[in-house]
């Protein structure tokens, strides 16, 4: 069924009888060309890229719960490409390309809304830092836009220009970012995939993998063994828990990222706004919430719920910057287990054992990459060889030194 | 989180730095014929359990002491704390 205006009208005069569900409650087959392990954005994406890019027939998404119940359905919701590096930032500007063009090409209201992205300045050297990876974001086709504190006070006469220890000394902007309604993009990647005949399978976990003679044959799952031509791990924030049934260890830790949502105000908060010096960054949903966060907890976890100090840091840089939230009441908190990579930058490749492929390690950059994860997954996937874009995403670049490391602080996952 | 300093008592999390996976107190032998592989697992691979996991812990709001603390990463459990010096120690180190 394909959406649109005139559908609305018509199930509207029909008292709503004509809907159908968005995609097929399939049962596993015994054999599939490529099996994705993880109904989450990238999972689905990946699924669908494969069937539309690559004509790939018989795919299947494995997933242990139901789809989109992980990462994407719990991060702050944006999209943007304001990257420094070579490796980075060609990839993320491909995603942000994809997202414009996302709900014509899903036939679905993924709600991408691009209001903006301020990153705040502070001191000349980060003047200097910003400048210079806004011309890298210009090289790479992406728009940048640096401005003064004159132009942020007209634009945002909220903000504290005059705090004591970071006094707003400009900005750089990004107006083609923005955010998205993240569970429409797990929703709608499964629904265009679904119609392309991808089999999405929930409830459904694997367990083990099936490996004779150094090939990757199939999963076992609690519905049974499956077969598979070639196996797309794309489960991040478990990706150390799944690799290890393949004995694999990965350059990768599980740390807790907390998200806070503010009761519902009127709109106060045009675009994105990050306050990185103060660890609190700050976007309002359509809905009329605050949506917000900071920085990981800062220790190894699983669990998908963090600690108080954390909390207590992100509304002190709230507060710091937007005094104006002073007597906003907090809503809701949760948090994210995140693929923390030595680099700070993910994982899209061949493992040692044919027909096992890997995608994770998106540290909590994963959703605005969502689009063009799947797509170079899939292009890896069907051709063998790494998309243009995701070339430098290699397992091997930490031995060879060829570390991505946007923020320069070597291996220590928890301070990317 | 609290955790049970051996020398100063309980202690809140907040005055320590997280410092990673407690393996990174064997560090490699740089004259073994094996040493750069050894590197590359010491310095970027992780086993990364879900479940009880030793980590490193170092006092910076306190006594400066590295701690080897061995939490649920579930749950945030904490089984034993213990200085990473004599955890060192005891695995033969002498310094």
């Amino acid at each position: 069924m394909r959406y649109s205006g005139i559908r609305i009208i018509k199930e509207a005069l029909t008292d709503h009888k004509g809907w159908t569900p968005a995609w097929r409650d399939a049962e596993p087959q015994a054999q599939y060309d490529y099996i994705v392990i993880g109904g989450g954005g990238h999972g689905l994406a990946t699924a669908y890229y494969l069937a539309r890019n690559h004509g790939a027939k018989k795919v299947a998404v494995l997933e242990k719960g139901w789809i989109g119940g992980g990462n994407v359905g719990r991060n702050t919701t944006i999209i943007r490409s304001n990257y420094l590096l070579d490796g980075n930032e060609p990839f993320y500007e491909h995603s942000l390309k994809l997202w414009e063009g996302l709900e014509q090409d899903l036939n679905y209201n993924t709600m991408v809304s691009q209001r903006g992205i301020l990153n705040l300045i502070h001191s000349d050297a980060q003047r200097d830092a910003f400048t210079r990876r806004g011309n890298a974001m210009l090289l790479n086709g992406a728009d940048a836009d640096l401005l003064s504190t004159k132009t942020i006070q007209k634009r945002y006469p909220f903000l504290n220009l005059d705090n004591a220890r970071f006094p707003i000394k400009g900005g750089l902007a990004q107006h083609r970012g923005g955010t998205v309604r993240h569970d429409a993009v797990a929703w709608g990647y499964a629904r265009a995939a679904d119609q392309l005949g991808v089999d999405i399978i929930q409830n459904c976990e694997v367990t083990g993998f099936r490996i004779e003679g150094g090939k990757c044959l199939g999963v076992e799952t609690n519905r049974g063994y499956v077969a598979g031509g070639k196996i797309a791990a794309c489960v991040a924030g478990s990706s150390s828990r799944l690799m290890g049934k393949a004995n694999m260890r990965l350059p990768i830790e599980s740390h807790v990222l907390q998200a806070f949502v503010s009761e519902g105000l009127k709109p106060v908060l045009p675009g994105v706004i990050t306050f990185g010096a103060g660890h609190f960054y700050c976007s309002q949903s359509d809905k009329g919430g605050l949506v917000f966060g900071g920085d990981l907890d800062g220790y190894n976890s699983y669990a998908q719920r963090g600690n108080l100090p954390v909390l207590e840091d992100v509304c002190e840089g709230a507060m710091a910057i937007f005094p104006m939230l002073g007597r906003v009441r907090l809503l809701r908190m949760w948090g994210g287990i995140m693929d923390m990579s030595m680099d700070g930058s993910p994982i899209i490749d061949r493992t040692h054992i044919d027909g096992l492929y890997f995608n994770g390690g998106w540290c909590y950059g994963g959703f605005k990459a969502t689009p063009a994860s799947g797509w170079c997954y899939a292009h890896l996937l069907a051709t063998d060889a790494p998309h243009e874009f995701a070339r430098a995403y290699r397992f091997d670049r930490f031995e060879k030194g060829q570390m991505i490391d946007e923020k320069g602080v070597g291996n220590n996952p928890q301070l990317h | 989180m609290i955790i049970n300093h051996p020398l100063l008592g309980p202690r809140d999390s907040a005055e320590f730095t997280y410092m990673g996976d407690a393996s990174l107190i064997d560090r490699p032998d740089w004259k073994n014929p094996q040493a750069l592989t050894q590197f590359i697992d010491y310095g970027y691979m992780r086993d990364n359990p879900a479940g009880a996991h030793c980590e490193l812990w170092y006092h910076e709001q306190g006594d400066r002491s590295f701690l080897v603390v061995t939490r649920d990463t579930t749950t945030h459990e904490i089984f034993s704390v213990e200085l990473a010096r004599d955890v060192a120690r005891s695995r033969g180190r002498s310094t």
